[in-house]
């Protein structure tokens, strides 16, 4: 068996998921965007481009997904960072472990028992009912923006913790002393050497939680009583609801071309950042 | 006072039933989480022992049948004595809407053996040709006059037999009448404008085209069926008006309800049943402009893998000992007078489950035109993402 065969072999598993399960149905999603809605629902063949000049119809749920998408992928970021910093660099290789196990923890439940969870706690009994205790009333939590927002975050956080954890456990840690003898404050240090090294993690991160957060219709709907409205949930209503395969193959298409885009435009921004560092070490 | 020659005296039943209700989801409940869990070892108690079954030979029929239906609404000792009588597993899909059945159906491969659609989509799925003709031969248990007619006659579409009626229902509205100062609501008109005002964000639409642009159409006076562009527009601007007053649009309401959140919201029959038996202070009625009835069939999707099994089930199910166990344990009422017969007369005579005749009089059919009126469609889209 030459090597060429192997290579091939060892990637026919690989390559057949791929055709079967991505480029086939995007194959499919591409073609019924281009045909119309049948009379009881469903999708004939046509070729016409009036699904797409139709979009305008579900711009609301575009701008709700491309506002929260990127507001709750940095709030993870954020809430994120200084966990899988102390997890990798402060906490003692004793505890490491068990904290480690601890983020997980709250994979080992599924995401719809979760966000009922969250239901109750943000709901009128929950939160605010603590509120009115310490004399703050009036607060409403569930159902809106916010309670979405917290139970994206909430959902999405231990896919932004690894990798950020992964990249700063690798982390030479003699660099930070070097840079602290030769006079460099913390915040120096951070801003100069821990940070840039750790811009993999959170790259692969924000991708990860962005990419999911694009298609997340779950807790929008849970959480969000609703009335906040996602492409995802237009998706869902627009096969399930309304049956009209031939506009939700265009939104859906739209989505991911809206994707692609800013996914390309996100790695050019992070390897420019990381060719910055690079000037910056031979300096 | 206790009578003796009912089955089960109505405290004990609704005890019984609500106990194992309690906290359940409604019953179109999106995703259907609950599922049909919770088996009914407190009804299956409750209830006298079945009387014989049709003998089959075990394994004549297969070993399964698949039934497409809705949340908490069956009773699953039955589905339990079906397997043991005929030794073909019931596996139960739990469904949200009729549109996505209807979906489903569309793409084809379901796999269903039996699934029940509800009375405005079956002339749709007889034009689609995803719907069986049914061979009455094959079951015996179907008693066609026994039948309130009304909630029977969407099973026939041009003379053929499709679909055998399960249960009815309405949908009303339902309130916490603790927040109403004592005024008693009992119309769509007082639901859409109470919820501008005191109410404001505390009131809950379904998550359903049908009944939500429905009851706001009835708001105007129109019908509840209306695929007319000027009568939705103005269902429509009133929906959009509303929407900021809304606690939720979702068409699972009755956490919300019962925990305080939700103050209104529109309800299904055994909804509003479960919750003002628990808290009486919640009210259920319906709306007086009108509003939806409906009613449910059992029908078998063309080209079920299992069609013996399928008649089978549906036969089973319409038994009339094993039907009343299905009503003692969901709480939608039937239509079919042989099953009433075998109810506890509390049961005949709530005016939740079976409101008086010139309430009902009042209600509306879903009409078919609803399911497949791409604009009512878009409408529900727009009021759900402005």
């Amino acid at each position: 068996m030459t090597q060429r065969t192997r290579n091939l072999l060892l990637l026919a598993p690989a390559g057949t998921w791929f055709l079967v399960m991505l480029i086939v149905p995007l194959t499919v999603v591409l073609v019924f965007s281009f045909g119309e809605r049948g009379a009881s629902g469903g999708y004939v063949p046509a070729f016409t481009l009036e699904q797409y000049a139709n979009l305008p119809a579900r711009w609301a749920a575009f701008k709700n997904t491309l506002m929260l998408a990127p507001i709750g992928t940095f709030a993870a970021l954020v809430i994120a960072y200084p966990l899988a910093y102390y997890l990798a660099v402060l906490a003692s290789p004793k505890w490491k472990t068990m904290l480690l196990v601890l983020v997980i923890v709250p994979f080992w439940t599924s995401i719809l028992i979760r966000s009922y969870a969250w239901i109750f706690l943000l709901g009128g009994r929950g939160i605010p009912a603590l509120l009115e205790l310490i004399g703050i009333e009036g607060v409403r939590l569930i159902n809106t923006p916010f309670a979405v927002l917290v139970g994206i975050v909430y959902g999405y956080l231990p896919l932004m913790v690894f990798p950020i954890f992964v990249s700063l456990d690798r982390l030479d840690k003699r660099l930070l002393e070097a840079s602290s003898d030769l006079g460099a404050t913390r915040i120096r240090t951070f801003l100069q050497v821990t940070l840039p090294l750790s811009l993999p993690g959170i790259a692969t991160g924000s991708l990860l939680v962005f990419i999911l957060l694009m298609g997340e219709y779950l807790i929008p709907a849970l959480l969000g009583g609703g009335k906040v409205f996602f492409v995802g949930n237009a998706l869902v209503d627009l096969f399930l609801q309304s049956r009209n395969w031939a506009f939700g193959s265009a939104v859906a298409a739209t989505l991911v071309i809206i994707m692609l885009i800013s996914v390309t435009l996100y790695m050019r921004l992070i390897s420019k950042l990381g060719a910055q560092r690079e000037d910056v070490s031979l300096m | 006072m206790q009578r003796d020659d009912t089955p089960i005296s109505k405290k004990k039943f609704m005890e019984e039933l609500y106990r194992y209700k309690k906290g359940s989801v409604s019953r179109r409940h999106f995703l259907g989480v609950t599922g049909l869990g919770m088996a009914s070892a407190v009804m299956g108690a409750a209830v006298p022992g079945l009387r014989p079954l049709p003998a089959f030979a075990a394994g004549d029929i297969g070993d399964r049948v698949i039934l497409a239906t809705w949340p908490n609404y069956h009773d699953p000792a039955n589905f339990d004595a079906f397997t043991e009588a005929t030794g073909a597993h019931v596996q139960v899909n739990v469904f949200g809407s009729n549109e996505e059945m209807l979906a489903k159906l569309q793409a084809g491969g379901s796999g269903w053996d039996v699934y029940v659609p509800t009375n405005y989509t079956i002339s749709t799925y007889v034009a689609e040709d995803l719907i069986e003709p049914l061979d009455t031969s094959r079951l015996p248990n179907y008693d066609a006059t026994a039948y309130d007619p009304r909630f029977a006659e969407a099973g026939s579409v041009d003379g053929t037999l499709y679909a055998v009626p399960k249960n009815w229902g309405t949908t009303g509205l339902a309130y916490n009448s603790k927040h109403t100062d004592g005024v008693k609501l009992d119309s769509w008109k007082q639901f859409f404008d109470i919820t501008k005002e005191s109410f404001s964000g505390r009131t809950m639409v379904h998550d359903y085209q049908l009944t939500t642009i429905g009851n706001a159409l009835k708001y105007f006076g129109y019908s509840f069926n209306s695929v007319d562009p000027a009568e939705l527009a103005d269902a429509e601007k009133l929906l959009l008006e509303v929407k900021p007053h809304l606690f939720a649009i979702s068409s699972d309401y009755q956490p919300a309800m019962r925990n305080g959140d939700a103050w209104l919201t529109m309800c299904w029959t055994g909804d509003g049943k479960q919750m003002n038996t628990d808290m009486p202070e919640i009210e259920f009625v319906l709306g007086k402009e009108g509003g939806e009835l409906w009613s449910d069939y059992y029908a078998i999707p063309k080209g079920a893998p299992h069609m013996d099994a399928a008649y089978a089930l549906i036969n089973f199910l319409l038994d009339p000992q094993v039907n009343a166990k299905e009503v003692l344990a969901h709480g939608y009422p039937s239509a079919d007078a042989h099953t009433n017969a075998l109810l506890p007369a509390e049961l005949l005579n709530d005016p939740i489950l079976y409101p008086a005749q010139e309430l009902l009089s009042a209600l509306e059919f879903g009409a078919a035109a609803t399911l497949t009126d791409p604009n009512r469609a878009e409408l529900m889209a727009r009021f759900k993402s402005a």
